[in-house]
């Protein structure tokens, strides 16, 4: 008996072979990221307790506990959530189409470039009393346009009868070089507070979220992961290698740019709202190709799964273990991201 | 009958010429092995076959029509190829290995249709890997890897294979095995098979037809028995040898000179002589 399934409609327009073995990893992982998101709703310095947040999530509980988990915990955990989801899908794709797990936005320049956009904006909008001349809710615009334009520009650069997989890996190193002096230089040219500001923009925080944020991240987010289930399969074909991929009749050049442009737009939602939380995109999509294998049809799922967790756990470590301190969720993945990422390095050197 | 022509074909990349002005024709339903020393272009051409590699000038044809006014996903169902060494994805089984074959007739929401599974099932078959399936191709030997990816392209459906280098990196035991197998898909699915070897004598036993490319061109194209001759060896790949008939096959083998044990006498003084002078 075979260890796969099969899902076919009666006159064949859609079907489906799949695993359930990941279907068991995926329903574990939810129920884990369920339990986390109860958790995290629960915690803080008001203590809520999970079934009253289960009564205020179905619309009753008091009141207190409706504005404490609704008002002040929700959009975090959700931006959270999302921000988890976007990184790890993008460095799935990332990764599929290098061909390399070590590849991963932040190394790319993308995330750079959002970094570049957001100390730009903070010295150019600020006026001789160090007030920001323009609403800081354009921030994350500011951001996101930083974000695309380095993705596209790693593209053009890397252009040459189509991109290859090394050469937009170079260029992009390069450029995320680039963007690291231009930040510093912002940095210092502009006045102090912005700098602390914009350090904690640049570490990656969910602090600060709110509804009217969530309200954005989460349909772009959610668009942008249903794209990539839909090219889940054209990743696969990439994965087996340039030659193979043409001989199965993959368009290699097209794909390649739709990737890196659902990369680039996830990557600029999430650094958006979130900042450079970094070592999600890299370590998410590993762990969960360890969990369910190279197949992107559940690897992008489990990722994004791995990747939530990740983020909602960091960021509930950070609010609460050193309460009232708050430690930036980007701490924590850099703190569990950079050994992971030694390790890998050290693995692949000895294979 | 041929399926696969190259006319007037020139590639390179910028200012370098690999292939200048090359002809062949590839026979239907029989087996073509390419030969040619190392950098003679061999790979190049196969990356034009691939639509990886725009011709400079020149046509590549098959089944009458140009490949590059065809869309990939078409020519992807009249003739698959396989790569040297392919590396598979890390944790890849055997079963989503041969699935990709089914690419070209895939859509997003039609990934494993009846005849999806009904071609996959024939190509596991036809390699002997169907017990093998559920398992991980990391797992496997060279020659069981091997196998996985011929029938990745079996799965494909085409009638016609390429297969840069299939044997390397495999001992004696498994090319044999490789070959016999596509001997196999050959007389009995009556496929046209289309492939680089490196061993002249393999390559004289397996093929029907032999192309033997030198600087740029075909130097010779033929019967193995017509065209495999020490001035062909010697032309081809600057080397001196013998040829002689192949006691078991009857097929050229081709044997080259140097050093080595020698346990015939007047082949030993020969060999002695000629180091004296």
């Amino acid at each position: 008996m075979s260890r796969y399934r099969v899902f076919r409609t009666k006159n064949d327009w859609i079907s489906f072979l799949f695993d359930p073995r990941s279907m068991i990893v995926s329903a574990l992982l939810l129920l884990a990221l369920i339990t986390l998101f109860l958790f995290s709703a629960a915690l803080g310095e008001i203590f809520v307790h999970p079934l009253d947040v289960i009564k205020v999530l179905i619309g009753q509980g008091n009141e207190i506990n409706q504005m404490v988990v609704n008002s002040f915990r929700m959009p975090r955990i959700l931006t959270a959530l999302f921000v988890g989801i976007a990184l790890s899908v993008s460095g799935a794709i990332l990764q599929g189409m290098i061909r390399n797990p070590l590849a991963s936005p932040d190394i790319i320049g993308i995330t750079g470039g959002a970094g570049v956009a957001v100390v730009a904006f903070l010295a150019m909008f600020s006026n001789e009393d160090n007030a920001l001349t323009v609403s800081l809710q354009w921030l994350p615009l500011a951001s996101f346009i930083g974000a695309i334009i380095v993705g596209f520009m790693v593209y053009i650069l890397a252009y040459k009868n189509g991109i290859a997989p090394m050469t937009l890996v170079l260029i992009g190193i390069g450029i995320s070089l680039l963007t690291q002096a231009l930040i510093t230089t912002f940095m210092i040219l502009g006045p102090i507070f912005r700098a602390s500001q914009a350090n904690i923009w640049l570490t990656g925080s969910v602090y600060g979220s709110n509804w009217a944020e969530v309200k954005i991240l989460v349909p772009v987010v959610l668009v942008l992961f249903i794209v990539s289930l839909i090219i889940s399969r054209r990743i696969n074909a990439q994965e087996l290698g340039e030659e193979a991929a043409a001989g199965i009749g993959a368009h290699l050049q097209r794909d390649r740019l739709i990737f890196l442009a659902v990369c680039t737009a996830l990557t600029g939602a999430a650094v958006a709202f979130a900042g450079g939380i970094g070592f999600v995109g890299l370590m998410a999509p590993h762990i969960a190709r360890r969990l369910v294998g190279s197949s992107y049809g559940a690897l992008i799922p489990v990722s994004a799964l791995v990747g939530a967790i990740v983020v909602l756990g960091a960021d509930l470590v950070g609010r609460t273990v050193f309460s009232p301190l708050e430690v930036p969720a980007g701490v924590f993945t850099a703190a569990i991201g950079a050994p992971y990422f030694i390790f890998l390095l050290y693995k692949s050197k000895q294979s | 009958m041929k399926t696969l022509i190259a006319n007037d074909l020139s590639l390179g990349y910028g200012e370098d010429l690999i292939i200048d002005s090359l002809d062949i024709s590839i026979p239907k339903g029989e087996v073509t092995v390419l030969i040619g020393g190392n950098g003679c272009g061999k790979s190049t051409l196969l990356r034009s076959l691939a639509r990886l590699l725009k011709p400079l000038s020149g046509h590549i044809v098959l089944d009458n029509k140009d490949i590059s006014k065809m869309r990939t996903k078409e020519v992807a169902k009249k003739m698959a190829i396989l790569p040297q060494s392919p590396v598979t994805p890390e944790g890849l089984t055997v079963l989503q290995l041969v699935k990709q074959g089914r690419y070209p007739y895939q859509s997003w929401a039609r990934q494993w249709s009846k005849q999806d599974e009904e071609a996959v099932q024939n190509a596991l078959e036809a390699t002997n890997m169907l017990e093998l399936k559920e398992r991980s191709v990391d797992s496997l030997s060279g020659g069981q890897r091997q196998r996985a990816w011929i029938a990745m392209t079996l799965a494909q459906n085409t009638d016609t294979l390429l297969l840069d280098e299939p044997t390397t990196y495999l001992d004696m035991t498994h090319q044999i095995e490789i070959l016999d197998l596509l001997f196999d898909l050959n007389q009995i699915h009556g496929r046209t098979i289309v492939m680089v070897l490196h061993d002249i004598n393999l390559a004289s036993r397996y093929a029907d037809h032999i192309v033997a490319l030198k600087d740029k061109k075909v130097y010779a194209q033929g019967k193995p028995e017509d065209i495999i001759t020490c001035k062909m060896v010697q032309d081809v790949f600057d080397m001196t040898c013998d040829v002689r008939e192949d006691p078991l096959f009857g097929t050229p083998m081709c044997i080259p000179h140097g050093k080595g044990r020698c346990l015939i006498k007047a082949a030993a003084q020969n060999q002695t002589s000629q180091i004296s002078s």
